[in-house]
């Protein structure tokens, strides 16, 4: 593999930074986003990098699973910053983190487990990086779904209640703004699958390839990557819209948009 | 017993409501806007929480599941909200109250987005006895109506009270109305519910 050094890194970093002024005049504060997100990018994954270094090195199973809680802790938080409405209380944050937990951790345990099957099978080279991108695609379908559900139940109050006072129950009243929500939150992933190859070669896969991997068995690490990362966002969506459309109702089956709160 | 009967109910808006209404009876309701009318009827639906106690047929409201309460205490608010494209996707099996409203079958086929707004009063009327509710809370189910359409939905509402012995909430503004189709009327001010002497 060619390494990169530092001097090759701050080329790049060129290209945001001449994008950043010349986007300065027309679009003013979007500069400065672009700059803030370069450096994150930058701090936390220098960071990551020296935590994986030291991980691998000492691949204990508390130690694993310590770093997935912190993961699954910060994805929770920023499935919770993307909402326009959340719920109040600890609900936006538990949802997120509840349905990220039961979806994430469930797939990628059958992941290394069953399909990966190595020894030990938490092995933080396979563990972690899978978790990871797991979590990721699935905070995401999650994000999109629960911010499309509180707001569609924002705008059309009017219709839900509507359907409510015909007798119908919550479920029925929900169906089609559901199906929105749940359609939203599953179309990044289903748009990934069927470009990838034709129009996009994927990240994890074009990493392979530029490690030196044989093509053939980097495409196989990325068919098993999708299909995990489809059953997991959309296991974890589909248990977030039920949870938040429960947490929507009362045991009356009166909506309770009192339970949201716009964010700024 | 009264067929429906509501005691010390209260709630955001709304102190110590108390009356009933007995089977076949229309009571009219009025009162200044911002009154509570719409909160009123919002409660009785169970739209809204509220404490106190509300019995049909002397069954409390907490012993009946909601689904079966909205779709027999049933209101129709001001504005109606539709939510398939087609008027009859609104509709199950029942046309009796389509017919009678002056609509022919073929209503169902039409674009609700179509629907003058005096269509769409009549037909979310329609959509509501299609159910087959005891309790009637008709909010203003007449304010968008030309004079014979009134008639019309008048009369189609006592029709159906005498028939079913159902009872009837109508809320309005117009005292020629009252006087047509109420033989008691309540009025409600600052969230307070007082008798209102017949003029």
């Amino acid at each position: 593999m060619i390494q990169l050094s530092n001097f090759d890194l701050s080329l790049a970093a060129l290209l945001v930074l001449a994008l950043a002024l010349s986007a300065r005049r027309m679009y003013p504060g979007l500069a400065g986003q672009l700059v803030v997100a370069a450096l994150r990018t930058v701090i936390q994954l220098t960071l990551i990098g020296l935590v994986l270094k030291a991980l691998f090195a000492n691949a204990g199973l508390l130690w694993v699973a310590l770093l997935s809680l912190v993961m699954l802790g910060i994805a929770g938080r920023e499935v919770m910053a993307r909402q326009h409405r959340r719920f109040v209380g600890a609900w936006s944050y538990g949802i997120g983190v509840v349905s990220m937990f039961v979806s994430s951790f469930t797939v990628a345990l059958f992941a290394l487990i069953v399909v990966v099957g190595n020894e030990p099978w938490y092995q933080p080279q396979y563990a972690i990086p899978l978790l990871g991108m797991l979590l990721g695609n699935t905070m995401n379908g999650i994000a999109l779904a629960l911010d499309r559900l509180t707001q569609s139940a924002w705008e059309q109050r009017g219709v839900i209640e509507a359907r409510l006072m015909l007798g119908h129950s919550t479920q029925q009243a929900m169906s089609d703004i559901r199906q929105q929500v749940f359609r939203s939150g599953l179309i990044p992933i289903i748009n990934a699958m069927a470009a990838a190859g034709v129009v996009s070669l994927p990240g994890m896969m074009t990493g392979q390839i530029l490690a030196g991997a044989e093509p053939v068995e980097a495409v196989k690490y990325q068919i098993l990557i999708m299909f995990l990362i489809t059953g997991g966002a959309g296991f974890g969506t589909m248990a977030a819209v039920h949870l938040a459309v429960r947490r929507l109702f009362d045991e009356r089956q009166r909506l309770r948009l009192d339970r949201l709160k716009r964010s700024n | 017993m009264a067929l429906f009967e509501v005691s010390r109910l209260s709630a955001p808006g709304l102190s110590d409501i108390s009356f009933s209404l007995a089977a076949g009876e229309l009571v009219c309701l009025s009162g200044p806007s911002g009154s509570g009318k719409t909160l009123l009827m919002r409660a009785l639906a169970d739209l809204d929480a509220s404490s106190g106690q509300v019995c049909l047929s002397g069954t409390e409201r907490q012993q009946i599941v909601p689904t079966q309460w909205r779709r027999q205490v049933g209101f129709l608010p001001a504005e109606s909200r539709w939510w398939a494209s087609l008027v009859g996707d609104h509709f199950t099996d029942q046309q009796v109250a389509l017919e009678r409203l002056g609509f022919e079958e073929e209503v169902r086929e039409w674009q609700v987005e179509r629907l003058s707004s005096g269509e769409r009063q009549r037909l979310a009327l329609a959509r509501l006895l299609a159910n087959q509710p005891l309790v009637l809370l008709l909010d203003e189910p007449t304010a968008n109506l030309d004079p014979l359409s009134t008639q019309k939905v008048e009369q189609l509402v006592l029709d159906y009270l005498a028939e079913n012995q159902a009872a009837c909430l109508w809320v309005t503004h117009d005292s020629a109305q009252r006087e047509r189709i109420a033989a008691r009327s309540l009025q409600l001010v600052d969230g307070r519910l007082h008798e209102a002497v017949p003029a």
